[in-house]
């Protein structure tokens, strides 16, 4: 038939003494080879066949029951064709509703009727909208008393496209409601194995869906609703609330006013009483929505303003709990006030002119610090809310009518004692000030005060606070902080106060340094403070005292900080660098240039912890800087360190010339300075090609400092360089002075440095040399000498410093390197393994564990079924070293992984115990820190084990070590809980 | 605060004996949220260090006899939780001590209406077992003891 060789009336013919034969099985055997073929072929037919064939099959459907099945699905084939003929299909409709009962069918043959109705209904809706109510009563007949889940999510789709596509219900409403209403709440539970993935959630839903469909289920659906929020079961109870939020959203004043009141009843009494934040939650949207459902509704002029009404219950009920911050139900009603008046900004308004006045009221009433707290923390819950639609002009403002009153409640709260009250008082200041125009000038000045005042302050809280307001508050009215905030701040930096007690003295100049930084939020601003900042960094220098490379550690945080909060803003961003790079190189040059000549003058600056704090000021002062604008100051910087030209730097008259590149002992200290080039030039978002100087001092120089240095500035150059023949020149030239150096020496560490920073920057860009490289460190695991350094360098290789070589500096990272890494290497390294002697083993399992640590999740657990033998081998070898690695290495797996592992949990349960009384302390803490994390396995594999674990681990609770005892009742603790009610 | 790790307690070969703070430390990790739920602020539930429900001068500690003592002091006169506060604290102590402590968990005197009933009950090991038999009670103090919230 399909070829179009024979038709299918010729079928019919053939087939015919099989469709007439009286034996019922037979004929069943007919007609269901004539549907198979319809199946196949329903779009070949004619319009004259279909008709046809339609009026055999509507005949059939009075035939006996065992051909019924067959006959559905020859009608759900024609169903489907487009050539049907109208009328037809209201005629099948008919034929089914009269002659089938479809709830006496098995599941299929159900589910059968159903698609031949959802086809219908997609293709003939004209036609089966002209059958009329009838339709729907036809359905709603068909579908009542169905069970199988599968059915019916099919069904309720059909019920909603009724809904939804405005068939008519005529007087069957209630009907269609009651069909449907009764499977809610869904109570279901998939069977085990259930191979059709039918969820629970996904009946909820879509039942959900069919009864929030119309409102005119409301008179039928809010009784229901009420009723089920009563019930015991938690999850009737959700359902209940989610379907009604759901409602809200197309109901109107109409449907819900008769049951306003009860619906709140039972909204208050579940937030009074529930134990259970889910239920609080749900409820709390619940009554967000009816509140937005009555605001939304267009008020005529005779009618009642129901929201108004309901708003005034809710009130009246909660306004009296408001008044006792000490009593259990102050929060939840705060939390019903506000989630309704967060609605709209109607009822927001109805509800905060009788809750602020009566709030701020409370908090004069009651003087202690913790019911303060709990009074301004739902004021400001309330002003939160303010936040949503800003500030509005309008008579009836009621905020603004309170301005004073709540301005000085919360300028109290911030010279409270209480430091937690202090917290509530800047957030909410941060509020109001977010607020445009709320706070007047003369305000203002009193909010920066005290934001001064509480940032240098001693508790570390509440001067964390204060300065992230000001940080928030800062570009709201930058002329205000820059002109009372910083010259307060920088007075106080400058202040020496010699009574104090240096350590105190100490602080405060940091938290000065602190605040300056964090209010550094708006260009204008940072043009007031860089300057500072600056100064004070020149002060410190040339101060005397103990404490000077603290000083100038934190001087370089702040400066860290405000280049990150200005690296958005073009502007701000070139002003910073422009003013903070030269001038660190102006302090620094001359520092290293004297030290060769006097030693002892300006050597803080030049320590190798400043230098490592100046890094990231440099490197965040450049990442974020336009190509053009960076091309000007490479070619400053660049010819100070090539060529000393120390011409662009201020005040740049010095005894001696600059040359960090020369070789001799005398130049040792300018050489450091490379960490400052290394900021500069690995930050550019373009490459700089220029590298064999940085070569040569990396292998030569005999400081690790400065090695490390220039290898991360020659990686981090190479790794931008585009690809040909001059990267391939220069890369060969630093693999021939790698070689020789790590043979033998006094500079092998430096080589290796070099080698693994080089490696790095090579497999971050795939380029095709960094596979003889880490070759040649895969060889170098077996070393006695650099072995351990080389596995730790696969750390290295798969972490991302925080310095150079990542994608914020405008590195060539490629995202997979890690796995591309993983796939090539792990192999070597576990046959080096294999092959490796004793004393040289644990090499192999470091740096093994180092890459499996930073594999993603996914590629982790795809691989590790063929790793795991290996990892619980070496938990037998008896060297301390590789055990500990692997118990590292196992740990976080045991925590992601739980389902692989947990096909090892024998072998793994008696290692880890037998580990716990290893002779070496940290040995037994991993050992332990594995036992708990075994927790997180499925808990049907643990519980055989839990008796004798339990057993095991009472030893180590008597550890002669307390760390290891507080891991052991840790561990212990957690297998106690493993399959016990509440855990 | 935590506890700061001492150059001691890191060598492999110098024993630290059980004291006062480490009991402290243990019987402080209870987690109360679910009990004492919306007292004051609901979104940053307070430790029972914060509660002043145990202190660490009530901890009494000897490790050479093999005792410990913890008092603990309900939130309020009339709290109703304090059986169930005890009975955590004594099920946590039990799970995480070695066998070999005597241990003896009462209210401080003078805090509560019904202290003498309270440690009778506590002090019974019989009761508490039987207390540990009932899973409604055992759900509860498992969900004290339980680190997550």
């Amino acid at each position: 038939v399909k070829d179009g060789s024979w038709t299918v009336l010729q079928l019919v013919e053939a087939l015919g003494s099989c469709l007439e034969n009286t034996d019922p099985r037979m004929r069943g055997r007919g007609i269901q080879l004539l549907s198979h073929v319809l199946l196949q072929c329903y779009s070949l037919l004619q319009e004259k066949e279909v008709l046809h064939l339609v009026l055999f099959y509507e005949n059939r459907l009075q035939d006996h029951h065992l051909v019924i099945p067959s006959v559905l699905q020859g009608l759900r084939a024609l169903s489907m064709c487009e050539v049907l003929s109208p009328g037809l299909a209201v005629s099948v409709l008919k034929a089914i509703f009269q002659e089938v009962h479809v709830q006496s069918l098995l599941q299929l043959d159900r589910h059968t009727v159903y698609s031949i109705i959802t086809n219908f209904m997609g293709s003939r809706e004209e036609e089966l909208k002209g059958l009329g109510a009838d339709f729907t009563f036809g359905f709603i007949q068909m579908m009542d008393g169905e069970k199988d889940p599968r059915n019916l999510l099919v069904a309720f789709q059909i019920v909603r496209d009724l809904i939804a596509k405005n068939y008519a219900l005529g007087p069957f409403v209630e009907e269609l409601f009651e069909v449907t209403s009764c499977y809610f709440p869904i109570d279901f539970t998939p069977p085990p194995n259930d191979p059709h993935g039918i969820q629970r959630e996904d009946l909820i839903l879509s039942l959900r869906a069919v009864l929030a469909s119309t409102p005119q289920f409301a008179e039928f659906l809010l009784p229901l609703l009420i009723e089920k929020m009563d019930s015991d079961l938690q999850s009737a109870k959700l359902d209940s609330l989610q379907t009604l939020t759901t409602c809200c959203a197309i109901y109107g004043q109409k449907e819900l006013q008769e049951f306003l009141p009860s619906l709140w009843s039972s909204l208050r009494r579940e937030v009074f009483q529930t134990a259970s934040e889910k239920v609080e939650a749900e409820c709390l949207a619940a009554l967000h929505a009816l509140s937005a459902c009555l605001s939304r509704s267009v008020l005529s002029s005779d009618t009642e303003d129901l929201l108004n009404s309901f708003l005034s219950s809710i009130l009246q009920d909660c306004r009296h709990h408001l008044c006792e911050p000490d009593m259990k139900l102050v929060w939840p009603s705060a939390k019903l006030l506000q989630a309704a008046a967060g609605a709209s900004l109607r009822a927001y308004h109805q509800v905060t002119c009788t809750v602020l006045p009566l709030l701020l009221e409370q908090y004069t009433k009651h003087p202690q610090s913790s019911q303060r707290r709990t009074i301004l923390e739902m004021l400001l819950g309330f002003l939160e809310l303010q936040q949503k639609w800003g500030l509005v002009e309008e008579d009836e403002n009621t905020l603004l009518s309170l301005r004073a009153s709540v301005c000085s409640v919360v300028f109290s709260a911030l010279t409270d004692p209480s430091v937690q009250l202090q917290l509530v008082g800047i957030r909410a200041l941060t509020v109001l000030g977010s607020l445009q125009g709320f706070l007047s000038p003369s305000d203002l000045e009193l909010v920066v005060d005290h934001l001064i005042r509480l940032a240098l302050h001693e508790d570390s809280q509440s001067s964390e606070a204060a300065m992230e307001a000001a940080g928030t508050l800062a570009p709201f009215y930058p002329k205000v902080f820059s002109g009372h905030m910083v010259p307060r701040l920088e007075e106080e930096l400058q202040s020496e106060r010699e009574e104090d007690s240096s350590h105190d003295h100490c602080s405060l100049r940091q938290r000065c340094l602190q605040a300056l930084a964090a209010v550094s939020t708006h260009t204008s601003i940072v043009k007031e403070t860089v300057p500072v900042l600056l100064q004070h960094l020149r002060k410190v220098q040339k101060g005397s005292e103990a404490g000077n490379t603290q000083g100038m550690v934190s001087v370089c945080q702040s400066l860290h900080r405000v280049a990150l909060q200005c690296q958005q803003d073009d502007d701000g961003c070139w002003y910073y660098h422009q003013t903070v790079v030269p001038c660190l190189l102006a302090m620094a040059v001359p520092a290293a240039m004297q030290e060769s000549a006097h030693p002892l003058l300006g050597k803080a600056l030049i320590e190798e912890e400043v230098l490592a704090a100046m890094v990231p000021v440099i490197s965040a002062a450049t990442t974020h800087l336009s190509p053009e604008l960076a091309a000007q100051s490479v070619s400053h910087v660049v010819p100070l360190f090539l060529d000393g030209e120390v011409s662009f730097l201020p005040q740049n008259s010095f005894p001696c010339s600059f040359q960090p590149f020369e070789d001799g002992e005398c130049f040792d200290t300018q050489r450091r300075l490379i960490a400052l080039l290394m900021a500069f030039v690995c930050s550019l978002p373009c490459s700089v090609s220029w590298c064999r100087e940085l070569l040569a001092l990396s292998c030569s120089c005999l400081c690790p400092f400065t090695a490390t240095t220039a290898a991360k500035c020659f990686a981090g150059l190479v790794n931008k360089h585009p690809a040909g023949q001059q990267l391939d020149e220069i890369l060969q030239l630093a693999v021939n002075r790698i070689e020789p150096s790590l043979g033998e020496g006094p500079r092998r560490m430096q080589a290796l440095t070099l080698l693994l920073w080089v490696t790095k920057a090579l497999l971050l860009r795939y380029h095709p040399l960094s596979s003889h490289l880490t070759d040649k460190l895969l060889g170098l695991l077996s070393d006695v000498e650099l072995g351990p350094a080389v596995a730790d360098g696969f750390l290295l290789l798969m972490a991302e410093p925080p310095d150079v070589l990542h994608k914020g500096c405008h590195a060539d990272v490629r995202i997979m390197f890690r796995q591309r890494f993983f796939t090539t290497n792990v192999p070597k390294l576990v046959q080096g393994f294999h092959g490796a002697g004793p004393d040289v083993k644990a090499n192999y399992l470091k740096g093994l564990s180092h890459v499996l640590n930073h594999l993603p999740k996914p590629v982790l657990v795809t691989e590790l079924p063929t790793l795991l033998s290996l990892l619980l081998e070496a938990l037998s070898c008896t060297d301390r070293v590789v055990q500990l690695s692997t118990l590292s290495c196992l740990q976080p797996l045991l925590l992601e992984a739980p389902q692989i592992m947990s096909l090892h949990v024998d072998t793994l349960v008696t290692k880890f115990l037998s580990l716990t009384s290893s002779p070496t302390m940290a040995v037994r803490i991993a050992a332990l820190r594995c036992a708990h994390a075994l927790t997180s396995l499925p808990t049907a594999v643990l519980l055989p084990y839990k008796a004798r674990v339990i057993r095991a681990l009472a030893k180590p609770l008597d550890d002669k070590k307390r760390l290891v005892r507080k891991e052991a009742v840790a561990a212990r603790g957690e297998w106690f809980l493993l399959g016990s009610p509440g855990r | 605060g935590e506890r700061p790790v001492t150059a001691q307690e890191e060598d492999d070969e110098l024993p630290d004996a059980i004291d006062d703070r480490e009991i402290f430390d243990i019987s402080v990790f209870l987690n109360l949220a679910h009990l004492i739920r919306s007292i004051n602020d609901p979104e940053h539930p307070l430790t029972l260090e914060e509660l002043n429900v145990v202190e660490q001068m009530r901890v009494k500690v000897n490790d050479a006899e093999s005792t410990v003592a913890v008092e603990f002091t309900p939130t309020i006169p009339h709290c109703s939780m304090a059986t169930l506060i005890g009975l955590s604290i004594k099920v946590k102590l039990l799970r995480s001590l070695p066998e070999r402590f005597k241990l003896d968990v009462h209210i401080t005197p003078g805090t509560h209406a019904s202290e003498h009933a309270v440690n009778k009950q506590l002090a019974d090991k019989e009761r508490v077992a039987a207390a540990l038999e009932n899973s409604h009670l055992l759900e509860v103090v498992n969900q004290c003891l339980s680190a997550r919230s």
